[in-house]
């Protein structure tokens, strides 16, 4: 190992379980304090006999309390989950939902704090230093990828490039002109960079890259061994999800042998997601979260549809907090594209409002060199063709710009004749994904 | 005297164009013009033919999506400049015209063109005005 081990607070990091499950203890008081204030959890919380913090008497009684999903999230929208005064919220991220009501986060200057300092620690787990020149290639914005882990980078006291996604060129002169050192990207992305190094005119050998931090869309280790032979770099695994703030619910450590969620800012249990009951360690169950450090927006058992294993056993870096292996899969049809949440039915949403096209679709990705390609087929409604090519453009152009208001990414359209498309009621596949798992 | 044309609309698949044809053989209409519009992936194949309601018919029956148009049929004469003349009546009297073909038969030394404009009505009084003969469905039929 040519990395030492560093941390941001060994105390916390390193605390022992029976600590650790007193303070999550006092934690989830506080947080169901919290919660009792939102009206969502008051009828919640009530209708299990909780209705005040006392009623949590040890982390047993987590099991009492029933689990929040995204749907939830959905139909609390936009304030049936806000836990405090909107004076003290300073800032908000919202997602896409699966039916155009988006879901909303809150942040108060302490989450945010509190967020901040879990991505300090997590980048400092695999070894960034205020001496690093860090270029976040994430999207910026209300995706929390990109601001996430840009204020972790800066509090610790690296040199921050906030160059955003896209660009490659542009991205490889900031690289090679600041001497970056770690960045942060997709998987894809650093695939795709792979790809134009050398046609760019750049070479490996010119730039100064260590290591980089790739999350967002899931990976195999086939690819990160790929992406560390290229760039002669360590390649980090790290895991989070809006709801739960972002990036920083879960990092690799030096030692790359699963990604150590937080426990002190995240109660974890895995559950079995057809009878949700819990599951032990190093069985594949889905994560269920609960924020312990959170004002404004506490979420209780939230269901994160992520499947993923609890690691057995110690870490070689010492620290406790236990670890959690690769996503692999989900329990939803939720799909990542260029690190973008699409649900099918949001899709479909777009598609049913506009008349000229049927309510037949499919939607199929593959891969344009590294990068994701969606193309969303539709079908030409009979009764509405004009009989002009322009018009069909239009109509082209016009699902595309739709589509995009909706799922961010634009697709490539395409139109069909009718019938031509599998039909629904013949249980047709929806999406075809083409893509090679990287 | 708008003449009445059919579209229809073509993914760009194999054989695509030349089931529509069939189609419209089997029902026994004639082709009299056609053009085809296309782009990367789907075109749409324009036609003037004898019997427009049945050649709709056909390809309702055969799954394909049509529709049909009212286009302006003209008569050009087949010399040097012939096609100009016409365009010039057209432009000094401000009318767009959307698309255009020809047609494949012709009478005497007179060519038939025919021309989609956003108001054919309009176009057909200017055109009636300046003494440009416009073809009409009987003579089409009996091309």
């Amino acid at each position: 190992m040519k990395e030492k081990i560093a941390f941001r607070d060994a105390q916390k990091e390193c605390i022992d379980g029976q600590a650790l499950r007193k303070y999550q203890l006092e934690r989830l008081k506080e947080t169901v304090g919290h919660a009792l204030r939102t009206p969502f959890y008051q009828h919640r919380l009530n209708k299990v006999g909780i209705r005040s913090s006392d009623d949590i008497r040890s982390l047993k009684d987590l099991e009492r309390i029933p689990f929040t999903t995204k749907d939830d999230l959905r139909e609390s929208y936009p304030r049936g989950l806000l836990a405090t005064d909107m004076k003290k919220v300073v800032r908000v991220h919202t997602s896409s939902g699966t039916t155009g009501i988006p879901t909303v986060i809150y942040h108060t200057q302490e989450d945010l704090d509190n967020w901040t300092e879990l991505v300090v620690r997590s980048i400092v787990a695999c070894g960034v230093t205020s001496d690093d020149v860090f270029q976040n290639m994430m999207t910026y914005g209300m995706f929390t990828g990109g601001l996430g882990l840009h204020y972790g980078a800066e509090r610790l006291g690296a040199l921050v490039i906030p160059s955003g996604s896209g660009n490659t060129k542009r991205q490889l002169q900031l690289m090679k002109d600041f001497r970056t050192t770690v960045v942060h990207a997709t998987p894809s992305y650093m695939f795709h960079f792979s790809s134009k190094i050398g046609e760019l005119g750049f070479t490996v050998e010119e730039l100064n890259l260590k290591k980089a931090f790739l999350g967002a869309e899931p990976y195999s280790e086939n690819t990160r061994k790929k992406i560390e032979e290229f760039f002669k770099i360590d390649v980090y695994n790290s895991y989070g999800l809006s709801e739960m703030n972002g990036p920083g619910v879960a990092f690799e450590c030096i030692y790359k042998t699963g990604m150590h969620l937080w426990e002190d800012a995240y109660i974890l249990e895995m559950i079995d997601p057809e009878t949700k009951k819990n599951l032990g360690d190093d069985t594949q169950g889905e994560l269920v979260l609960t924020t312990l450090c959170r004002q404004a927006t506490p979420l209780l058992r939230y269901r994160t549809r992520d499947l993923t294993t609890v690691v057995k056993g110690n870490c070689p870096c010492g620290r406790t907090h236990r670890r959690i292996s690769r996503i692999a899969g989900r329990t939803d049809d939720m799909l990542i594209i260029s690190g973008v949440n699409v649900f099918p039915s949001q899709i479909e949403q777009v598609i049913m409002k506009i008349p000229e096209v049927g309510n037949n679709y499919q939607i199929y990705l593959a891969k344009e060199g590294a990068l994701d390609k969606l193309t969303v087929k539709v079908e030409l409604y009979s009764k509405l063709f004009s009989g002009d090519l322009q018009d069909l453009e239009r109509l082209k152009r016009k699902i595309q710009d739709e589509l995009r208001a909706s799922i961010v990414i634009t697709p490539m359209v395409e139109l069909h004749e009718p019938g031509s498309l599998p039909e629904f009621e013949l249980k047709a596949k929806r999406v075809v994904d083409e893509r090679i798992k990287i | 005297m708008k003449i009445t044309q059919i579209s229809v609309f073509l993914e760009n698949k194999k054989g695509r164009l030349f089931e529509a044809t069939k189609a419209l053989g089997d029902a026994g209409v004639d082709i009299k013009a056609l053009t085809i519009a296309e782009n990367e992936d789907f075109g749409v194949l324009r036609m003037v033919v004898d019997k427009p309601q049945d050649a709709l018919a056909a390809f309702k029956k055969n799954g394909f999506v049509a529709s049909l148009t009212d286009i302006v049929a003209v008569e050009v004469d087949d010399t040097p400049g012939g096609l100009a003349r016409i365009l010039a009546v057209f432009n000094k009297n401000d009318l767009n015209v959307e698309y255009m073909y020809a047609f494949v038969e012709k009478t005497a030394d007179k060519a038939i063109v025919v021309f989609r404009f956003d108001d054919p009505d309009k176009a057909i009084v200017i055109l009636t005005k300046n003494n440009v003969k416009i073809v009409g469905k009987k003579e089409i039929q009996t091309l």
